[in-house]
């Protein structure tokens, strides 16, 4: 209890919200790296789902790829990275944040293609809808609220990581947690800690009222229980693969 | 079924039963042995959990049974506080040591910086039925590196020259550079220099090094016995004003076992112990690989001491 007295001390100085290395800075230096990665990460995982999801190929191959990716130690991935390609700035930590946050996007992607009802694509492609119209208005919609739920799934693991990045020097909230370690200054990393998680959960709920926004009206309506007809579709893959917290 | 099932829930026991009685003879045997030792002759010498202070208590041991004194080893055992506790309940009888932690160790107050200081300031700090014996030339302690090329092209081997370098100063360390006394406010108050710390968290290790010789940092505090200094021809600055603890490699030992000729032999050795034959031994070990035993016997043929 007192610890947790003494990191809202900490938090409360006005001294540790002013300055380059204040409070204020770190969060949105944090924000910065957090949003960077996560369009590097979209950019590159999106494509190779929504290509696996619409064509069925690949599957065999980018699946175990991206489970195997999963198991990555991510501060190794940093301090081998800063060897390689030699540097301490910002390149290293933000490969192996990429890297981290591709199987939980790639996995929404091609998860939310897949578990669209085969019937209405059959339904498109039979009123005369290119591949290209049935990926962008029919699939992409339907599956909007999984691949929201893949980049709010990477988004919160990627907050969260990006603090072991400070190993090297760059800003961010990691900052706190190394800068309070040596000093055994654990009100610091206490309050740096309590930092992350709040930035996490408000990254999280954000991304929880996108998909809200994100889910199709007919498909809202077709999943509340006291419509019951014909227009709900059954989940047709097991999802239990998405990130435990998508579970 | 069943059967087989009775079957393995006796084999289970069985085991369960053989598994006790192992570990009771187990716990019982070390227990005997440690009375006995502690009642010989033997000295039984300790080592902290890291390889240099393992070398150091094999070459203790050995230089000691070459001179016809027992001994026994038991590395590893821990960080500082661990050890100590051992010494002090009679587990082991002598264990290498760094002059300036120990002394912090036993007065956390105590504000000596250089050498003889420490030294003198350690052995009246050390309690009583405990001694230091004579300290070794050699140092292992934070120290600040620069590049060959830097060193001359700046004319800097000492952190006093670093005020005549007209380009800014970054200094690859650990975080807790930013506030430590031999840190960045220690350059300015000792020295005149005003520097900026790059913060690297991996103990002048590989990514420190690394900075360093793509001169992304100008200085890099790395631990004065680390291999890599030789490797890479770094040139450690003389800090002449002793802003850094001097931290020299020092006997720490049970008076009861102190025998004349255990001190003899021991400051024999302590005066071989140069900080470059530290990094070669440290070289054997991280580079090279070779244990702990193999490093300290081939010191002690190569030396010639006795």
């Amino acid at each position: 209890m007192n610890s947790y007295s003494q990191a809202f001390a900490w938090l409360a100085a006005p001294g540790h919200w002013a300055g380059p290395s204040g409070i204020p800075q770190r969060i949105l230096e944090h924000l910065g790296y957090t949003g960077l990665t996560l369009l590097i990460a979209i950019a590159i995982a999106l494509p190779v789902g929504l290509y696996i999801g619409h064509t069925g190929r690949g599957r065999d191959v980018i699946v175990p790829l991206t489970g195997a990716m999963r198991a990555l130690p991510t501060l190794g991935i940093v301090i081998l990275l800063a060897l390689w390609i030699g540097g301490i700035g910002i390149q290293a930590p933000l490969i192996a944040l990429v890297v981290l946050a591709l199987p939980p996007v790639i996995a929404g992607a091609y998860a939310g293609l897949e578990s669209v009802d085969r019937s209405v694509i059959d339904a498109a492609r039979s009123i005369g809808f290119t591949g290209w119209q049935v990926l962008w208005q029919v699939e992409v919609p339907l599956a909007l609220p999984l691949i929201v739920g893949g980049i709010r799934s990477a988004c919160l693991q990627v907050i969260a990581t990006w603090t072991v990045a400070a190993y090297l020097p760059v800003g961010g909230l990691g900052r706190f947690l190394y800068d309070a370690l040596p000093n055994q200054d654990y009100a610091q990393m206490l309050a740096g800690s309590l930092i992350v998680i709040v930035l996490a959960l408000l990254a999280d709920g954000l991304f929880a009222l996108v998909q809200r926004l994100a889910t199709p009206r007919g498909v809202a309506a077709g999943r509340t229980p006291d419509v019951g007809t014909a227009t709900r579709s059954p989940t047709r893959k097991d999802q239990t693969w998405l990130a435990p917290e998508e579970a | 079924m069943a059967r087989t099932r009775r079957g393995l829930i006796g084999a289970l026991g069985a085991l369960a039963l053989g598994a006790l009685a192992l570990t009771g003879c187990s716990s019982g045997n070390p227990l005997a042995d440690d009375t006995s030792t502690a009642s010989s002759d033997t000295v039984v010498v300790g080592s902290a959990n890291f390889p240099e202070s393992e070398i150091l208590a094999y070459i203790y041991a050995d230089a000691l049974s070459d001179n016809g004194i027992k001994t026994d080893v038991k590395p590893n055992i821990g960080e500082r506080d661990r050890y100590i506790a051992a010494l002090k309940n009679g587990e082991i009888d002598l264990v290498p040591e760094y002059t300036g932690n120990l002394l912090q160790f036993f007065d956390s107050k105590a504000t000596a910086q250089s050498s003889d200081e420490v030294y003198s300031a350690l052995q009246k700090a050390t309690p009583t039925g405990f001694e230091v014996l004579d300290q070794s030339p050699g140092q292992d302690a934070d120290s600040y590196n620069v590049t060959k090329q830097f060193s001359q092209k700046y004319k800097v081997t000492s952190l006093a020259d670093l005020k005549k370098v007209s380009v800014p100063l970054k200094v690859g360390a650990n975080s807790e550079f930013a506030t430590r006394p031999y840190g960045i406010p220690g350059l300015k108050k000792v020295y005149g220099v005003t520097a900026t710390l790059v913060p690297i968290a991996d103990s002048g290790g590989p990514n420190t090094l690394s900075a360093l010789l793509k001169n992304q940092v100008q200085l890099a505090d790395i631990y004065s016995t680390t291999p890599s200094i030789k490797q890479n021809h770094l040139v450690t600055l003389a800090d002449p004003e002793h802003m850094i603890l001097a931290q020299n490699v020092v006997p720490l030992i049970s008076s009861a076992k102190a025998s004349d000729k255990v001190a003899s032999v021991l400051n024999t050795v302590s005066k071989a112990v140069t900080t470059d034959e530290l990094i070669e031994m440290n070289t054997k070990s991280s580079v090279d690989k070779e244990s702990a035993q193999q490093i300290a016997k081939e010191w002690l043929a190569e030396k010639k001491l006795f």
